[in-house]
């Protein structure tokens, strides 16, 4: 796989800003993946050793929660919530459309490197279903033609 | 000067509120007049975010669904005196939708501004924790015993039995752990107080510290909110500024401190064990019980973990008496449940009320019946592990014991409406599959079952030996609910069996089949 480049000074930052607070991990992870986007593979061996944990477990720390990835993202990720109130109203035509529409599967990158999709179990925005959350910003009532506007703006935004 | 309030609620955000909110303010500046605009939490309405309000002397007038495009037709009706628009929905206590609830505790929710600690006290905020700090550890626990709370977060377990095992079990470091990892799909309550009402939630923690002896707080936040991320450090920054966290709480001598800390996309993690493996910074593997959290929870010490309606229901307890609360409500369920009522249905929201309520009238009476204004089919109560009930239960009273009784389950208090369209084996195999992606893996029960349930009710679908897979899928249910080790795999059976139970056409069923 081919390396990418990566700041391993902010990141020796940012463990060892968060090394000492108890259950250090996870905000560990979190600042990693805020800062680059992605938890790179190979700043697992210096999250290891600043925690005195093995290479495994932070490997498999990282492996376990959906959120955290190890290649990086497209520019702006967009969540596609699967859940049952989404559901209800009709997110499962939703899905069909923006996987047409972006040309890619759960879990993958448009070609351009400008969209990742993810699907998520729930947004907490079921009184307005369906919803996604695009990097951090929630929508609610998305349609087929609102999710395309959305789309419109970010390829404006990405330019 | 006028006061317009636009909520900062992430589900009015997702309809445009902060777009209403900047056209608002810039009208305003066009027209040289001026506005004090507070961004408040959401009162629950859905269906009309963005809701705009503005305070007159008759109180506060409602204006709802407000665009972008009707702010210039809103200014030139005078809305600032609260004047008639086609928009305007009056006096917002009036609206019945709000008027007929119980709000206790959401009593601040949509009416302050969430992030003022001056607010919250002007709304009565922080009068539990003053009447706290003049008891002993034991009396505020009695106190939430006579409330009756019942864990909010689906287990319903009494609050001060788990609250008096952590106060008699010694240990220099106790821990407080708000459980704010709301992953059930269909809820949204913790999400809309942390980002409406934040500082009851950190009162709350509060006073469980100072009842158990904990100094120590920590709210695990599921990182797909980062709004109510956002609202909780902003409140908990005040609450220390101010004395209300920290060291020498208004000058009592307690310490309580209080951080956020995120999750990271694992449904699982909001299993109370599992949550305290994520906190240590370890995979979310549900732990075996015994020992229970209160004895050996959070780095093996003695910790209350509450989901967060409960911690943010012990302010008013605290405040008005468990007397008080105790009389909301009926048998075993006492207070309130903050119901939240979402899928396809007209008028989706947050409907607080004492227990009791039926599901029909949280349904029709309140949610106007389906979106689509086809017949509703089904409803799933409880989130992903709860049971889909027809049509012949809508009778059902929302409480614990009523809904065990029909082989179902309140949970968190989320409800989810489906139409006549929706294909019930295929939420069936919807459970299975959530199973699967989600089970930490630790108990084969769940980690299997979970995979070999899709595949069963595929077959099952396809009319692939049809009786003899009906068989194994129930079979394989019963093995998830009595052998797996927590309520992931131990539940899935739920939305399956029930979806079997009362919908069997949807699984192939024939008519013969269905009238035997």
């Amino acid at each position: 796989m081919a390396e990418h480049e990566w700041d391993r000074e902010h990141v020796r930052e940012i463990i060892h800003s968060n090394k000492d607070k108890p259950g250090a991990l996870l905000p560990i992870l979190h600042g990693i993946q805020d800062a680059l986007g992605y938890v790179p593979a190979d700043s697992v061996p210096l999250i290891a050793e600043a925690l005195n944990l093995s290479r495994a477990e932070v490997h498999g720390v990282i492996s376990f929660y959906h959120y955290f990835r190890n290649t990086p993202p497209g520019k702006r990720t967009v969540y596609l919530c699967r859940a049952e109130s989404c559901q209800a109203m009709g997110s499962e035509v939703l899905e069909a459309h923006i996987k047409q529409r972006l040309d890619i599967d759960y879990h993958e990158t448009t070609a351009d490197g400008g969209i990742t999709l993810e699907p998520v179990y729930c947004l907490g925005n079921c009184a307005c279903s369906p919803s996604i959350m695009i990097d951090k910003e929630v929508h609610g009532r998305v349609t087929a033609d609102t999710f395309d506007d959305l789309i419109k703006n970010m390829q404006v935004i990405a330019k | 000067m006028t006061t317009v309030y636009v909520p900062r609620d992430s589900g009015a955000l997702s309809l445009g509120a902060e777009r209403v909110a900047a056209a608002i303010r810039a009208e305003a500046v066009k027209r040289n007049i001026h506005i004090d605009l507070v961004c408040n939490g959401s009162r629950g309405m859905y269906w009309l975010e963005p809701l705009v309000e503005v305070a007159t002397d008759r109180g506060r007038v409602a204006y709802g669904p407000v665009h972008v495009r009707d702010v210039v037709s809103l200014f030139d009706a005078g809305f600032l005196q609260g004047s008639s628009h086609p928009l305007c929905l009056g006096p917002t206590d009036d609206i019945p939708y709000l008027k007929n609830q119980e709000r206790l505790t959401f009593a601040r929710v949509g009416i302050t501004d969430p992030i003022s600690l001056d607010n919250y006290l002007a709304f009565e905020g922080y009068r539990g924790l003053r009447r706290a700090l003049e008891m002993a550890p034991s009396a505020i626990v009695d106190e939430v015993t006579t409330s009756g709370l019942r864990g909010r977060g689906g287990a319903a377990f009494p609050t001060g039995i788990k609250w008096r095992t952590v106060l008699n079990t010694a240990s220099d470091t106790k821990y407080i752990v708000c459980n704010a990892d709301e992953g059930d799909s269909g809820t949204f309550s913790d999400r809309m107080i942390m980002e409406g009402d934040p500082f009851v939630l950190i009162e709350g923690m509060t006073i469980a510290g100072l009842a158990v002896g904990a100094t120590q707080g920590y709210i695990y936040l599921r990182v797909e909110y980062p709004h109510a991320h956002r609202a909780l450090n902003e409140a908990i920054e005040a609450a220390y500024q101010n004395g209300y966290l920290g060291k020498d709480i208004l000058g009592s001598g307690k310490t309580f401190d209080l951080e956020v800390r995120l999750g990271a996309g694992a449904y699982v993690c909001g299993e109370e064990t599992s949550l305290l493996e994520s906190l240590e910074g370890k995979r979310g593997l549900v732990r075996f019980k015994p020992p229970l959290p209160a004895i050996e929870g959070l780095f093996g010490r003695p910790t209350v973990i509450n989901n967060v309606i409960s911690l943010a229901s012990v302010p008013i307890v605290l405040d008005k008496g468990g007397e008080y609360y105790r009389d909301f409500g009926m048998g075993r369920s006492r207070g309130t449940l903050p119901i939240q009522l979402a899928g396809n249905i007209n008028y989706p929201g947050l409907i607080e009320k004492a227990f009791g309520v039926t599901l029909r009238e949280i349904l029709y009476d309140y949610g106007g019946g389906s979106a689509t204004g086809r017949p509703i089919r089904a409803v799933q109560v409880g989130g992903p592990l709860g049971a889909y009930l027809p049509e012949s239960q809508f009778d059902t009273p929302l409480d614990y014991e009523a809904f065990s009784a029909i082989w179902a389950v309140l949970g968190h208090g989320g409800v989810v409406a489906f139409d006549d369209r929706v294909d019930m084996a295929k939420m069936a195999r919807y459970g299975m599959e959530f199973c699967a992606i989600e089970s930490c893996g630790k108990c084969t029960p769940c980690r299997i079952g979970s995979t070999r349930g899709v595949e069963v009710i595929d077959k099952i679908v396809r009319g692939v030996d049809r009786e003899s897979n009906l068989k194994l899928l129930r079979d394989l249910s019963d093995t998830m609910l009595n052998g797996s080790l927590c309520a992931l795999g131990g539940m899935t059976p739920y939305p399956v069996l029930s979806a079997l139970n009362h919908f069997p056409e949807d699984f192939g069923a024939s008519t013969a089949e269905k009238a035997a």
